[in-house]
C-alpha cells in the first residue's frame, strides 16, 4: 500500500520530534504517526498528510512525551550547590557578630564608592546634556594687570560682530551674550526675579534646548522671550504659555514664544530661566547704545560653535589679537589675547594662573575618587581578612568533606559560593543603603544624583566588582585551605603558622594609615575653613542687609524712606552702594596717580556708594576721613583702601590727587582691606567713590535691639509701598559671606562623613582581628591568669600589638598626609598652617579608638574563668 | 496514589483497547476513535492517555511486530489489565443502576413529549 504513495513524512518534522520526545518512545511514536501519514496521503492528498503529520508532532508537546532536561536527570550538582549555600548560610547564622561586621563593612563600603562614583559620574557629565558639547567654546581673554596675567570670561559686545565678519569662515555661529543676568519677570500682577541671558537669537540651537512648545528658531524677533519649563508653568499654570506677553524689568514688553525643557542641574546654565533676544535688550539699553567706546566694558560673553573636526587651539591662535586691533591704547597696554575655552573645561578645569588653565574642580573628582577608592579598599582588605581568619577555622570541615569524597575543585567552588554570596548580598545592601542616603547626600553636595537603575555600566561595574571581591577574598580559603592533607587537617594538628599573620598585619598598617591620612586631612580642612572665616573682614557684618534695586524708586525717595526706616526703630543707618558687601561689580583700567609707570597696566575694583556708606557698614578709617556732605567737594573725592595704597606706593596718600580717566580726583581717606571677593584671597587695591547715581543695592544696618524677622517685615512693607514695581528681596551680609566657604563647608562636610566610614570601617576590621586572636590565644590566657598574671596584664598584652600597628601606620602615613595636605593648602593664598599639634591628635585619637574597640575583646578574653579555658579542646 | 476512577474518554479508550485486542496501539485506537465517535482525535492525545491509564494500572503493553507501512518500526501494544476490567465493569454498573432508578427510562419507553 505504501509503494503506491511517492512523498514521504516531513523530515523536518520527524527530527523534531525524535529531539524533544523522550528516546524510549521514539519507536512506537514514529511508527505511528507514520503509518497515521500513509493513511492520509490514501484517503485525501499527499500534501494534506504533510500538514496532519506537522499537527500530530504539535499534538506530541506533551509532558508525558517530552525529553526530560539533563539537569533533572542528574539532580547531583543542584544539590550540592544548595549544600554549600546551607552550609553557607549556617557559618553566617554560627558566626553572627563576624558576619555582620564582615557583610556591613564591606557594603558600607561599596555604599562610598557608589556615591562617590555617581558624584564622579555626575561631575563628568556635566554640560554634556548640550549634543554640541564638543564644538561649543567660549571666547575668553587673558588680560594683564597690575603686574599680573588674569583671566577674564567676560568680553565687550562688539567682539561678536567682529569675530563674525574677520574670522567667520572658522566658526558656525558666533553668538553674544549677557551675563546671567537677574530680572523682574510680570505677567499682570505676578513679579518674580529669575536670572536670564539676552542672547543672539541662535542660542538656543547652539545650546539644543529641547523645546516643549515653540521652536528653537522663536527668538528671531526682539519682543520674543523663551521659558523654562517650569517658570512657564509658574505663570501661567496649565494654559499655553505661548503668545503670552511678560514684562521684563518693567520696561521690556515680550511675547512667549516658545518653552523649553528645564536645564538639568549638571548643566552651566542650569539657573537660567529664560532667554530674551539680545537686540531686545540693547534698544532697551541707553547706556549701551550711547557708549562712546563700546569696546570698553567687558560685561559680556561670546560663545562660539565651531564646525565639526575644527581645531580648537588653531582658532584660538588666529584670534588672539582680535580685541587689541579694536581697543584704544590705554587697553592696549592690558595686551589683550583672546581664545577659545571649550565647553568640556567650564566646569572641571574653570582655574587659570597668570593665563595658564591650572585644572579647577577636576581636583575635587580626583580627592573624592581617590579616597572613594580607599574607602573600598579597606572595606575590602577587611571582608578578607576576617574571612580568611574565620576560615582557619574551618580546617575540620574540609578534611571531613575530604574523607567522604569531596573533590579539591569541590573545596574551591564551594568557598568561591561562599564569598561570592556574602559580597553580593552585600552589594544589595550597599544599594539599598545609596538610595536611603542620597536625600541627605544630595543635599550636602548640593547636586541632584540619582541611582543610574537604567545605566548597563552601572550594574556592570558593580557585578563585575562585587565578583572580583568575592573571588579575591574567597581565594585564601578555596586555593589555600583545600588543599591541606585530610589527615592533618582531621587530626587538628592543622595550625597556621606564625607568618600566617603577617599579610594580615600589613594590611591592617595600610587601613590604618589610609583613616590616619583621612582623618588628619578633614581636620585640616576645617582649620583652613575655620582660619578664613576668622579673617578681619575689615566691617561688621552684623545685622547688615544688602537689598538690590532694580529700579530707581528707591533712590529717588531715599532720604523718604530712610527716615521712616529710622523713626521705626528698624534701623540705625542705610546707604547706597554699586555693589553687594561681598563683591565687587565694576573695575576699571583708567586710574592714574603720581609716579605711575606709563606702561604698567591697572584693573582696580571700584564701588560707587552714597555718603552714609562708611557709617553703614562700619569700616575702618585709618588715615584722613570718611565721606562727609559738609564737604561740598566730596563729590569728587575717594577713599583708598590699604591694599591700594601698598600698590600705588603712595608715601602719604591723603591729600594725594589720582586722575581716573583724566578726571582728578583727591584721595580723602584710607580705609582697612575690606573683604568683598573670595576670603582664601588677598584684598584688590579697591576705590570708593561717591555716586550720585541710583545704586544696585542699599545696604541697611538693622537695629541690634529689634529681630532681624521683625525688622525686615518692617523694610519690606516701607520698601514695597515707595518701590511697587520690585518684588521685595534681600540677604543678610553675614549669611552671603558664609556662603563663600559653601564649596569648602561642603568639601568638609563630605570628607568628613566619608573619614567617619573610613574609621568606622577601620574599627570593625580591628574589631575583627582583636577576637579572632583573642579566640586562638585563649589557651594562653589560661596559662597566664593560673600563673598569676593580673587582668590589666592581660589587657596590656593583647593590645600591645594592635597600638604598635598603629603607631607604625602614623609613622608611614605623616609624611605623605604632611605632603598631600601642604599641596592642597598651597592653592590658598590666604591659608592656616600644618601644624605639628594635628598629627599628635591624630595619632592620640587613633589610639584612643583602637584601644577602645580592642578592649572589648581583650577584657573579654580575659575575664574568662581559666579553669573553663584551660579545659576546652 | 494514582486517580483509580475513569473520565469519559478515559473509558471509551479503554473499551477500543479490549475492541482492538491484538491491534490495540496508539494509531489504530486513534483510528477506531474517529471512525466510531466521528470526533477528531490526535495521535497524541490518544497516546498521552493510553500513557496515563498504564500508569494507573489498567492497561500493560508490550512492544509488538514491526511492519513495512510504519516504516520498520515495532508498535505498543495495550492490553487491558484485571483491573481495568473492573474499572469498566464499575462504571456500567453505576450507569446502569442509575438508569433503573429513574423511573421513565426503567419501563424503556422514553417520553419527552
Amino acid at each position: 500500500m505504501p509503494r503506491s504513495i511517492k512523498s514521504t513524512p516531513p523530515r523536518l518534522a520527524e527530527k523534531l520530534l525524535l529531539r524533544v520526545v523522550r528516546d524510549d518512545l521514539g519507536e512506537e511514536v514514529l511508527g505511528d504517526l507514520e503509518e497515521k501519514f500513509y493513511a492520509t496521503a490514501e484517503r485525501k492528498s499527499a500534501w494534506k498528510a504533510k500538514l496532519n503529520y506537522w499537527y500530530q508532532v504539535v499534538n506530541y508537546l506533551r509532558p508525558f512525551a517530552l525529553r526530560k532536561s539533563k539537569r533533572s536527570k542528574n539532580s547531583n550538582n543542584i544539590d550540592m550547590y544548595i549544600n554549600y549555600i546551607k552550609t553557607a548560610g549556617r557559618h553566617l547564622r554560627k558566626n553572627k557578630l563576624h558576619s555582620f561586621i564582615n557583610t556591613a563593612g564591606l557594603s558600607g563600603g561599596m555604599a562610598v564608592a557608589i556615591l562617590i562614583g555617581l558624584w564622579i559620574w555626575d561631575e563628568l557629565s556635566y554640560n554634556k546634556y548640550h549634543e554640541n558639547y564638543d564644538h561649543v567654546a567660549q571666547v575668553i581673554q587673558n588680560v594683564s594687570n597690575n603686574g599680573e596675567i588674569q583671566t577674564w570670561r567676560t568680553a565687550p559686545y562688539p567682539l561678536a560682530e567682529e569675530l563674525r565678519s574677520s574670522y567667520g569662515s572658522d566658526f558656525k555661529e558666533v553668538i553674544l551674550a549677557s551675563g546671567q543676568w537677574e530680572m523682574i519677570i510680570a505677567a499682570g500682577d505676578k513679579k518674580i526675579t529669575k536670572t536670564g541671558l539676552f542672547v543672539e537669537p541662535n542660542l538656543p540651537e547652539v545650546l539644543t534646548l529641547k523645546m516643549m512648545a515653540g521652536n528653537r528658531n522663536s527668538l528671531q524677533e526682539p519682543a520674543s522671550i523663551l521659558l523654562s519649563q517650569s517658570l512657564a508653568k509658574a505663570y501661567f499654570g496649565d494654559n499655553d504659555p505661548v503668545g503670552q506677553q511678560l514684562q521684563l524689568d518693567n520696561r521690556m514688553n515680550v511675547f512667549v514664544t516658545g518653552v523649553y525643557e528645564d536645564l538639568p542641574g549638571n548643566s552651566t546654565f542650569k539657573n537660567v530661566s529664560f532667554f530674551a533676544p539680545w537686540q531686545l535688550y540693547y534698544d532697551a539699553t541707553e547706556w549701551i547704545r550711547t557708549m562712546n567706546d563700546p569696546w570698553r566694558p567687558n560685561a559680556f560673553q561670546v560663545f562660539v560653535e565651531l564646525p565639526e573636526n575644527a581645531d580648537l587651539n588653531a582658532i584660538s591662535a588666529k584670534i588672539k589679537d582680535a580685541k587689541l586691533k579694536k581697543v584704544n591704547p590705554e587697553l592696549a597696554k592690558k595686551q589683550p589675547a583672546l581664545f577659545l575655552d571649550p565647553m568640556s573645561n567650564w566646569h572641571l578645569y574653570s582655574d587659570f594662573e597668570n593665563g595658564v588653565n591650572v585644572g579647577g574642580r577636576i581636583k575635587y573628582v580626583w580627592l573624592f575618587g581617590i579616597i572613594g577608592g580607599f574607602v573600598l579598599l579597606m572595606a575590602c582588605i577587611n571582608f578578607m581578612n576576617l574571612s580568611t581568619a574565620r576560615s582557619e577555622k574551618r580546617a575540620r570541615e574540609i578534611g571531613i568533606r575530604k574523607a567522604i569524597g569531596s573533590h579539591r575543585s569541590h573545596l574551591i567552588a564551594q568557598f568561591f559560593t561562599e564569598s561570592v554570596l556574602v559580597t553580593c548580598l552585600s552589594f544589595l545592601l550597599s544599594v539599598i543603603i545609596v538610595q536611603l542616603s542620597l536625600p541627605f547626600f544630595n543635599e550636602v553636595a548640593d547636586k541632584q544624583i540619582a541611582i543610574l537603575w537604567n545605566n548597563p555600566v552601572f550594574w556592570m561595574i558593580g557585578i563585575g566588582f562585587t565578583l572580583f571581591t568575592g573571588l579575591i577574598a574567597g581565594s585564601y580559603p578555596a586555593l589555600y585551605l583545600s588543599s591541606i592533607q585530610s589527615v592533618r587537617a582531621l587530626k587538628g594538628t592543622y595550625k597556621a603558622g606564625r607568618m600566617a599573620t603577617i599579610p594580615r598585619k600589613v594590611l591592617v598598617v595600610v587601613q590604618f594609615s589610609i583613616s590616619f591620612i583621612l582623618i588628619v586631612g578633614t581636620l585640616v580642612v576645617f582649620k583652613q575653613i575655620e582660619f578664613a572665616r576668622n579673617r578681619p573682614l575689615g566691617y561688621d557684618s552684623n545685622g547688615l542687609v544688602a537689598i538690590p534695586l532694580l529700579t530707581s524708586d528707591i533712590h529717588k525717595h531715599f532720604d523718604a524712606v530712610k527716615t521712616e526706616l529710622t523713626n521705626k526703630g528698624v534701623i540705625v543707618e542705610m546707604a547706597e552702594s554699586e555693589s553687594p558687601m561681598t563683591s565687587t561689580w565694576s573695575t576699571t583700567s583708567g586710574f592714574d596717580w603720581p609716579g605711575k609707570d606709563p606702561a604698567l597696566s591697572v584693573d582696580f575694583p571700584t564701588v560707587g556708594v552714597s555718603f552714609d556708606f562708611g557709617q553703614t557698614i562700619g569700616w575702618e578709617v585709618t588715615q584722613g576721613r570718611d565721606f562727609s556732605k559738609d564737604f561740598g567737594s566730596d563729590s569728587s573725592a575717594v577713599i583708598l583702601n590699604e591694599a591700594a595704597v601698598a600698590f600705588m606706593g603712595l608715601p602719604s596718600p591723603v591729600g594725594e590727587t589720582v586722575k581716573w580717566f583724566g578726571d582728578p580726583l583727591k584721595v580723602v581717606g584710607v580705609v582697612k582691606d575690606v573683604i568683598a571677593s573670595s576670603p582664601y584671597e588677598p584684598v584688590a587695591p579697591t576705590v570708593y567713590y561717591v555716586n550720585n547715581d541710583p545704586g544696585n543695592y542699599v545696604i541697611a544696618k538693622l537695629n541690634p535691639t529689634v529681630s532681624g524677622s521683625d525688622a525686615m517685615a518692617t523694610v519690606e512693607a516701607v520698601f514695597t509701598t515707595f518701590n511697587p514695581s520690585q518684588p521685595f528681596e534681600y540677604q543678610f551680609v553675614d549669611e552671603a559671606y558664609v556662603r563663600k566657604f559653601g564649596n569648602e563647608q561642603r568639601i568638609g562636610k563630605l570628607a568628613t562623613a566619608f573619614t567617619s566610614l573610613a574609621i568606622f570601617i577601620s574599627c570593625l576590621g580591628i574589631f575583627g582581628l582583636a577576637s579572632f586572636v583573642a579566640e586562638q590565644r585563649t589557651k594562653e590566657i589560661g596559662v597566664r591568669k593560673v600563673l598569676g598574671a593580673s587582668l590589666f596584664d592581660l589587657w596590656k598584652l593583647l593590645s600591645r600589638d594592635f597600638a604598635a600597628l598603629v603607631v607604625i601606620s602614623s609613622l608611614v602615613s605623616i609624611p605623605m598626609a604632611y605632603y598631600l595636605l601642604t599641596g592642597w593648602l598651597d592653592n590658598y593664598e590666604y591659608h592656616t598652617t600644618l601644624n605639628w599639634w594635628v598629627f599628635v591628635v591624630t595619632l592620640a585619637g587613633t589610639l584612643v579608638i583602637t584601644l577602645a574597640t580592642v578592649s572589648y575583646q581583650t577584657i573579654r578574653a580575659a575575664m574568662v574563668n581559666p579553669g573553663r579555658s584551660l579545659k576546652s579542646e | 496514589m494514582k486517580e483509580t476512577k475513569l473520565g469519559e474518554f478515559e473509558e471509551v479508550l479503554l473499551l477500543l483497547v479490549g475492541i482492538l485486542g491484538e491491534e490495540a496501539y496508539s494509531f489504530k485506537v486513534a483510528e477506531e476513535f474517529e471512525s466510531q465517535t466521528k470526533r477528531e482525535v490526535s495521535i497524541g492525545a490518544v497516546h498521552s492517555t493510553l500513557n496515563r491509564l498504564e500508569e494507573k494500572g489498567f492497561l500493560e503493553s508490550e512492544m509488538g511486530q514491526a511492519t513495512a507501512e510504519r516504516g520498520g518500526r515495532r508498535k505498543r501494544i495495550y492490553t487491558i489489565t484485571a483491573s481495568g476490567q473492573r474499572a469498566l465493569e464499575t462504571s456500567r454498573d453505576f450507569r446502569v443502576s442509575l438508569w433503573s432508578q429513574f423511573p421513565a427510562f426503567a419501563t424503556g419507553k422514553l417520553n419527552f413529549g
